[in-house]
């Protein structure tokens, strides 16, 4: 199943037309992001609705970088990704001892802050405008010449990346201990474990990840916009992970790809989609509780 | 000999593609057309529809002796979804233009890909004013209005014929707001009136108390911009809050605009405001908009609905003028830019070089009439520029209008 | 003195409404540890309901109270049909309430349309006391106390009857109230539906000012997060606390720092929940 996912992601766009590669494109960036959430939400249990913020904030950090500074590709990957995890370290600090649906609520409300953020920094995010005119990933790079094909592959490769690392991480003693903390928390307590720093490091870990999207987002976008840290973004991604099937990595990619090709797909035939959606996920929830990968594997969520 | 031959080759060769370019080409003319129909703003983007909807009825979806085909995509009111589907229609329908578009972020954020794909496409509402003008490309054609352009008329007339002398104004915190309070506040202060108290509320207030309780009660006249449901809260509040009777209400024209007049009481009424467009407007090409239009949808047209009849009139008009012959985008472009389509409802409009209309601004009051608020023409700016009276090469040289515009001392 | 004190009412006027929508949001909370996302759908289709009915028969009472019954009605079918299988699983619930969120925001689009609108005032309640210096509408301070007086039935039910033992019992703990025989599950049912009916209630109390709008769901319901987070999650009291502090919080920033009011509301949520994760009067 996994493999046939994989396949259809490499070979697509040798068939596909630019539209639908750029579709492709959004779900592998989109599938990054869900993965990152994943690590966080699924693996240590922390359910966070403001995941978005670091996503936005790296995506801004190109925009500004790019066009007011007019820095070059690498200034503006490696300072955007080290601005978004700077920031999840230091959010990290406030969040990392809170728990469940207070997690929830104090990762929404550091979101919103950030989105009011963007809107209001008018003289550096241009407001409720956002900033246009960054230039695409590999003209940045100083190749110009390749199409949206090109790109693609780019973010595939990332998306690669990030799985193999995560993959890794969360089979290792410490994923491991993330799973065991999202379980019993006190448990893991009395056997000495650092929870805290341990939920810390998954967070910031999470939000590594989710800048690296937010870089790849504000090239293939080409602008920013408060949008992108907004509470429905977020939502939205949460939708992702949920739908998809939290702990399992594979399923966000799959609930990120479900979710971008419904929401397209759909709008083409009826005005009423966002109708058909709510039905399709409150379906999708009933049927499959644990999402849609977890569907006819062990019952319940597979756990380590 | 070798030479001739290849002349001859040549010769054929361009007859070839003389004849080839004469005959209409095969197919429908597709035009893509992005709004939002879900959200917020879903209603916005109903009436800029239905305007479309009713100006391609009136012809039969025929043009230039070929079929129009529209197809119609939901943006959410989101720019990145608007991208997407801007994609959509370029790269996978390859429509031959497009048009559409309410908020100004969409317009930004669709600029840069319009130019890159070197397609032609209508802004009938976007109204922020950098895209003709400091920042303004090449294959975006407005059709509608620049935020500062009527307030400009406006904070003339505000002093002149109103007789104010000091306003204060209380406005959304965004572009538009920013923009339409600038234009106001800079002819008003030209001709020596004074803005004495400047307020923003963030876009997502719906109670205006705290505000309306710091409003100046000494100024001759509070101008207001809002729209959609901030203008109908805003207007209650503003009547709740005992300052209507107090001290007049003028204010940028999606403050009553017909989206929402017809959903206020006896608070609207007197409030001056100024817009490009008024359902009320008393002329024969406005009259028969208006009855066509209320006898479909069973609503009185509001200037969102008039902006995409206005839009398809102007895209029509470049058709016809190229007998349907839309293949070629540059010809396509330059025809739309010259494009003077008749029976408008607003009136005469034309492109300026910079790619944006000149055309009327109209002062507008709101009255009942026959049991109805509309919005009586009270006065008539002929011809109005995005530039106002001044220079366009000067004028460009100063900084696009801000929040942070300060008052005149 | 005049200006604070009609800032004061201001907030106090915002504290009402908010504590109508925070109060079932609160308690559903307590009860059935779920974050209802569609807390604030429930209050846009008060407004609109409301609507429809005083389209028709001019009376703004009876909008209410058809308000109320339609939406009680479709939370507690809400609950008994899709989230109880759920149990106490926050993650699925959740998700089931953003599908339902999307359902009613688009289901009201389809029925009502896109315009907005404002309900009309009870003829009685136009104009605005005077006293003094000060301005101050009447249908605010009707507002005002008919949202005091709610509390009040509400601190009442809570404390004084059966249903209230049962209710404190199992906010407390679900478990511990199932074994000594408590029908949990048509507690949480009745708990969800008069959530939802109060939700309700409070979109037409703010419908003359506020209106109803496509999108007034997602407006609100980050505020009544606020509260709720503010005042402990599942604690009425907290509720009300949580409500005063957030009405007067956000009318005072807007009005003496303005630029910061996408802030004033936020930064104090972060710190309660970073300081006293449970709130003021929440239990861990």
């Amino acid at each position: 199943m996994a493999s046939v996912l994989a396949l259809l992601l490499v070979a697509g766009p040798l068939v596909l037309g630019s539209y639908w590669v750029g579709l492709l494109t959004q779900v592998v960036i989109l599938a990054i992001l869900a993965m990152s959430l994943d690590v966080l939400l699924g693996y240590t249990g922390l359910p966070s609705l403001g995941h978005a913020a670091f996503f936005g904030v790296a995506a801004y950090a190109v925009a500004v970088l790019s066009t007011t500074y007019h820095a070059g590709v690498w200034t503006c990957v490696a300072a955007a990704v080290l601005i978004g995890t700077g920031l999840a370290a230091a959010f990290g600090l406030i969040v990392s001892h809170v728990r469940d649906v207070y997690f929830l609520m104090i990762t929404l409300a550091l979101g919103m802050i950030l989105w009011g953020l963007s809107f209001r920094w008018i003289p550096v995010t241009g407001g409720d405008n956002g900033i246009s005119g960054i230039p695409t990933l590999l003209g940045h790079a100083g190749l110009g010449a390749a199409g949206p094909a090109a790109f693609y592959y780019v973010a595939l490769l990332v998306l690669a990346a990030c799985g193999a690392l995560l993959a890794r991480l969360v089979r290792s003693p410490f994923g491991l201990t993330l799973r065991g903390i999202r379980e019993n928390e006190s448990r893991m307590k009395s056997l000495g474990v650092n929870t805290w720093l341990h939920c810390y490091l998954s967070y910031v870990i999470a939000g590594a990840c989710a800048s690296v999207a937010g870089v790849l987002w504000a090239y293939y976008n080409g602008f920013v916009s408060p949008t992108y840290l907004d509470l429905t973004a977020s939502s939205e991604l949460f939708l992702m992970v949920t739908l998809g099937g939290p702990a399992t990595l594979v399923g966000p990619v799959l609930g990120a790809g479900i979710i971008v090709l419904l929401k397209n797909v759909m709008s083409a035939y009826t005005a009423r989609w966002l109708l058909i959606l709510g039905i399709v996920y409150i379906a999708a929830i009933f049927a499959a509780p644990q999402g849609i990968w977890n569907l006819g594997r062990r019952s319940g969520r597979a756990r380590a | 000999m070798n030479r001739s031959r290849r002349a001859i080759v040549a010769l054929a060769l361009a007859a070839a593609v003389a004849v080839l370019r004469g005959q209409a080409p095969e197919g429908p003319i597709k035009i893509g057309f992005i709004v939002p129909l879900s959200g917020p703003y879903a209603q916005n983007g109903r009436d800029i529809l239905n305007g479309f909807l009713l100006c391609l009825d009136e012809i039969g979806y025929r043009a230039g002796g070929r079929e129009i085909q529209l197809t119609v995509e939901d943006d959410q009111a989101i720019p990145a979804e608007g991208l997407t589907k801007a994609r959509k229609l370029v790269e996978g329908d390859r429509v031959h233009l497009m048009a559409g578009a309410l908020l100004s972020s969409t317009g930004y954020a669709l600029a840069p890909y319009i130019e890159s794909q070197r397609i032609p496409m209508v802004f009938p509402v976007v109204s922020a004013d950098d895209l003709t003008q400091r920042r303004r490309g090449t294959w975006i054609v407005r059709t509608g209005y620049t935020g500062s352009q009527p307030n400009h008329a406006f904070g003339e007339y505000a002093y002149h014929t109103l007789g104010y002398r000091t306003v204060a104004t209380i406005a959304l915190d965004y572009a538009f707001g920013w923009e339409s309070v600038g234009g106001f506040q800079r002819t008003f202060e030209g001709e020596g009136g004074r803005v004495a108290q400047k307020m923003w509320t963030p876009v997502s207030v719906h109670d205006f108390a705290p505000y309306l309780a710091q409003i100046s009660r000494s100024v001759d006249a509070v101008y207001a911009l809002f729209l959609g449901r901030s203008a109908l809260q805003f207007m209650r509040q503003y009547e709740e809050y005992g300052l209507k009777g107090r001290v007049p209400l003028i204010g940028a024209g999606t403050t009553t605009d017909e989206h929402v007049l017809p959903f206020m009481g006896d608070e609207a009424l007197g409030v001056v405001t100024a817009l490009h467009y008024s359902a009320a407007l008393d002329t024969p090409a406005n009259r028969a908009f208006a009855a066509a239009y209320r006898a479909r949808y069973r609503k009185v047209p509001s200037y969102y609905s008039e902006s995409m009849y206005a839009g398809g009139k102007w895209v029509i008009a470049a058709i016809e003028a190229l007998g349907g012959r839309v293949e070629d985008r540059a010809r396509l472009l330059d025809a739309l830019r010259a494009a003077r389509p008749a029976g408008v409802p607003r009136g005469p409009v034309e492109l300026d070089e910079y790619g944006n209309p000149i055309e009327n601004v109209y002062i507008r009051k709101v009255e009942r009439v026959n049991g109805e608020l509309q919005n009586t023409v009270i006065a008539t700016f002929p011809r109005v520029s995005q530039f106002w009276k001044y220079n366009p090469a000067e004028y460009l040289r100063q900084p696009l209008y801000s929040r942070r515009l300060a008052p005149a001392s | 003195m005049t200006y604070l004190l009609t800032q004061t009412l201001n907030g106090l006027f915002s504290a009402a409404l908010l504590f109508l929508i925070a109060s079932g949001l609160t308690l559903a909370f307590g009860v059935m540890r779920i974050v209802n996302i569609a807390h604030g759908s429930f209050y846009m289709l008060g407004v609109y309901v409301a609507y429809t009915v005083i389209l028709r028969t001019g009376s703004l009472l009876l909008g209410a109270l058809a308000a109320m019954a339609v939406v009680g009605a479709i939370g507690l079918l809400m609950q008994r049909v899709f989230l109880r299988r759920f149990g106490a699983d926050p993650l699925p619930q959740m998700m089931m309430t953003m599908g339902f969120a999307l359902l009613f925001r688009d289901a009201a689009l389809m029925i009502w349309g896109g315009d907005p609108f404002t309900l009309p005032y009870p003829g009685w309640l136009r104009g605005s006391m005077e006293a003094g210096e000060v301005v101050f509408p009447s249908y605010r301070l009707f507002v005002i106390l008919v949202a005091a007086l709610v509390g009040v039935g509400l601190w009442a039910v809570n404390e004084k009857t059966l249903i209230g033992a049962r209710l404190r019992a199992t906010v407390d703990d679900p478990e511990m109230a199932a074994a000594t025989g408590i029908n949990v599950a048509r507690l949480s049912g009745l708990v969800f539906a008069a959530g939802a009916a109060l939700a309700a209630f409070g979109g037409v109390m703010g419908g003359p000012i506020l209106g109803g709008y496509a999108g007034i769901d997602f407006d609100l319901l980050p505020l009544a997060f606020v509260v709720v987070i503010v005042g402990g999650m599942g604690s009425l009291k907290g509720a009300l606390v949580g409500s005063i502090v957030v009405g007067m919080i956000d009318n005072f920033g807007k009005a003496l720092v303005p630029e910061l009011s996408y802030f004033t509301l936020f930064a104090p949520m972060v710190l309660v929940l970073a300081f006293k994760p449970t709130g003021l009067y929440g239990r861990a």
